[in-house]
């Protein structure tokens, strides 16, 4: 069948010039010879201009004009003359459409590997915009609250319930699994040690203590940075890519205030009670492990708690949760307002979002540990 | 015996849930004809699209493509079907991760056997078409809207489709802006034999580019006119069809 043949070009020598015959079909599915092989057989017949038969062309697309591009490139860089009279009309069209708007001076981008002072030095600008940034969303952050506090923030209150919402009892399910777990994991490991010396019934010590002072806390802001950070640093994100974080300033209302704050009070009163509850599921968990295979009964595991772990270490844990929850939630919008205006910026400032939390909650349970042991508690 | 239209729609009924938008839609699209699907706001253009490119299901009626239904044909002929259409949504829709080239490179990549050099020269060669030599390390929020446009073409012309569908081109572009896009379809078309399939409610477009239109009617949830937009102004007893189309004079 004639549209099956593959696509070939043979040369014929005419005055100065060659002919050029195509045959075939040039399209997308053939194998389209390469026109840089064409030049050597151009040049051995010393030949100063290439026209073109197509009587035997059969079909032609995308094929054959990317063949037409690369000959007329090489024979204008060699000083041949390319004769496209005798082109089909559409490829000819589509010649003079590709050669109409020539390449713009510069556009094209040469990617070369950046030395590494280069890119020591581009990282060392980008954290410092960062942390001009930070500090200033920190100072506007401040001016909110204390707007709050006068009570002339633009905040509306049913933003902060639906937040409050959002935030707590939608979270309870996960945070009950995670605490409950994590009891469970902290006496089941404590208690094949403390079993060697007799001492299993110090597993509830041990589970009282850790999550009272540090895994309720820890936990309960690790789940809150994937889930509520995450999702506030999205939000913003999308708000910024849809020009509304735009609209809401040239409407005078400081973004801060309208979307922040909610979002920042929400995690201040939820994370406290999200991390009284972790810390009892977790007590729970452990006095499973404990009951169901150390022979500790529930009673004895809770007169122990209820002896050797002081309410202060409750009241610490509590204090960290709260702190935790103002850095997840000021990470999160942070990140959103910082967006860029695309979908992968969106994903971009979810992920940094979670980092930057995580970041944040360890560094601060270490600083709040230091200064709890220089106090004495 | 009249050859086969190129896209055939019967007793097309639109709807959201119960909510019809569009009833008994009858009409059919030649090879290489430019058809407009025009229309005040929300009469259902782009539901109408949506419907065509086969992201909507139609609550009743058919779609043909060549002849082939796209809702009850062979997922082989759908695959086929996908390959040999090219779509310009609204916003150009490029994927912002990536740069224009490999935009325009993935449906290379996906449905042809060309090799890297092979695509790279076709992504040169697209972008060459729609003025945008040169910009294919470029990523969609480096370039203005009218570029974005103009790629976005480029990569629904990836693969040489046969029918182009284009969702209001002119849509946040300045009138230059939009009357290049025109010609740069009129080209495409006149020398690739394309047929394109493009909702607006743009007059200038309408006239320049249009060798047919329908036009939607909120109202009366369907289609109450269609031939050439001149002979429509012309000729159409309809107020509606001349009021929308009077506006471009």
């Amino acid at each position: 069948m004639a549209e099956s043949v593959q696509a070939q070009f043979k040369l014929d020598p005419v005055d100065n010039g060659l002919m050029l015959h195509l045959i075939g079909s040039w399209s997308y599915s053939a194998d389209i010879p390469d026109a840089t092989t064409l030049l050597p057989h151009i040049n051995s017949f010393q030949a100063n201009s290439v026209s073109f038969n197509t009587e035997q062309l059969y079909t032609w697309d995308t094929g054959l004009m990317t063949f037409l591009i690369d000959l007329i490139d090489t024979c204008e860089k060699n000083n041949i003359r390319v004769d496209k009279s005798n082109l089909p009309d559409g490829a000819k069209r589509l010649l003079n459409l590709a050669y109409a708007v020539p390449e713009r001076k510069g556009a094209r981008r040469r990617i070369l590997g950046q030395p590494v002072l280069a890119m020591i030095g581009n990282v060392t600008i980008e954290m410092h915009r960062t942390w001009n940034e930070m500090l200033i969303f920190i100072s506007d952050l401040c001016r909110a609250v204390y707007n709050l506090i006068l009570g002339r923030a633009r905040m509306r209150a049913s933003d902060l319930f639906y937040q409050i919402e959002a935030a707590g009892p939608s979270a309870l399910m996960i945070v009950t699994l995670i605490s409950t777990l994590v009891g469970m994991i902290l006496a089941f490991v404590g208690a094949v040690q403390l079993r060697l010396f007799g001492a299993e019934i110090f597993i509830a010590n041990l589970v009282g203590l850790g999550m009272a002072r540090e895994m309720g806390a820890i936990m309960t802001a690790i789940i809150m940075a994937g889930r509520s950070g995450s999702a506030y640093a999205a939000q913003l994100g999308t708000m910024q890519v849809n020009e509304e974080i735009d609209a809401l300033k040239t409407m005078g209302i400081s973004p801060i205030e309208f979307l922040v704050l909610p979002r920042l009070l929400a995690l201040c009163i939820t994370m406290p009670l999200l991390c009284i509850y972790s810390i009892f599921m977790g007590i729970l968990g452990g006095a499973i492990v404990s009951a169901g295979l150390f022979e500790l009964s529930f009673y004895q595991y809770y007169q122990q708690i209820q002896d050797f772990v002081p309410l202060k270490h409750f009241i610490i844990g509590i204090i960290k949760a709260a702190i935790f929850g103002v850095l997840v939630s000021t990470a999160g919008c942070f990140r959103g307002l910082q967006c860029g205006r695309s979908a992968s910026a969106v994903g971009f400032a979810a992920t940094s979002a979670v980092v930057t939390s995580l970041v944040l909650i360890i560094v601060a349970d270490a600083v709040i540990t230091v200064i709890c042991q220089v106090l004495g508690v | 015996m009249s050859p086969t239209p190129h896209l055939q729609v019967k007793n097309l009924t639109m709807a959201y849930a119960d909510t019809v938008i569009q009833q008994n839609l009858n009409f059919s699209v030649n090879h290489g004809e430019i058809f407009i699907i025009m229309g005040g706001s929300g009469c259902g253009k782009s539901t109408l699209l949506r419907h065509l490119i086969g992201l909507m299901e139609p609550a009743t009626g058919e779609i043909l493509i060549g002849g082939a239904d796209i809702w009850t044909s062979s997922a082989k002929e759908r695959s086929r079907m996908i390959s040999r259409t090219g779509v310009l949504y609204q916003s150009g829709a490029l994927f912002s991760s990536m740069t224009l080239g490999e935009n325009i490179a993935l449906p290379l990549s996906e449905y042809s056997s060309l090799n890297k050099e092979q695509i790279a020269k076709v992504v040169s060669y697209k972008l060459s078409l729609v003025g945008l030599s040169g910009f294919e390390d470029y990523y969609p929020s480096e370039i203005s809207g009218g570029m974005r446009k103009r790629a976005g073409l480029a990569r629904a012309m990836a693969l040489d489709p046969d029918i182009l569908f284009i969702d209001e081109p002119s849509a946040g572009l300045d009138p230059v802006s939009s009357r290049l896009l025109d010609r740069l379809i009129l080209e495409l078309r006149d020398s690739l034999g394309t047929t394109v399939i493009m909702v607006t409610h743009e007059l200038e477009s309408i006239f320049s580019v249009g060798d047919t239109a329908i036009f939607l009617d909120t109202d009366e949830k369907t289609m109450i006119a269609s031939g050439p937009p001149r002979s429509l102004l012309a000729e159409s007893t309809d107020s509606r069809v001349r009021n929308f189309l009077a506006r471009a004079g």
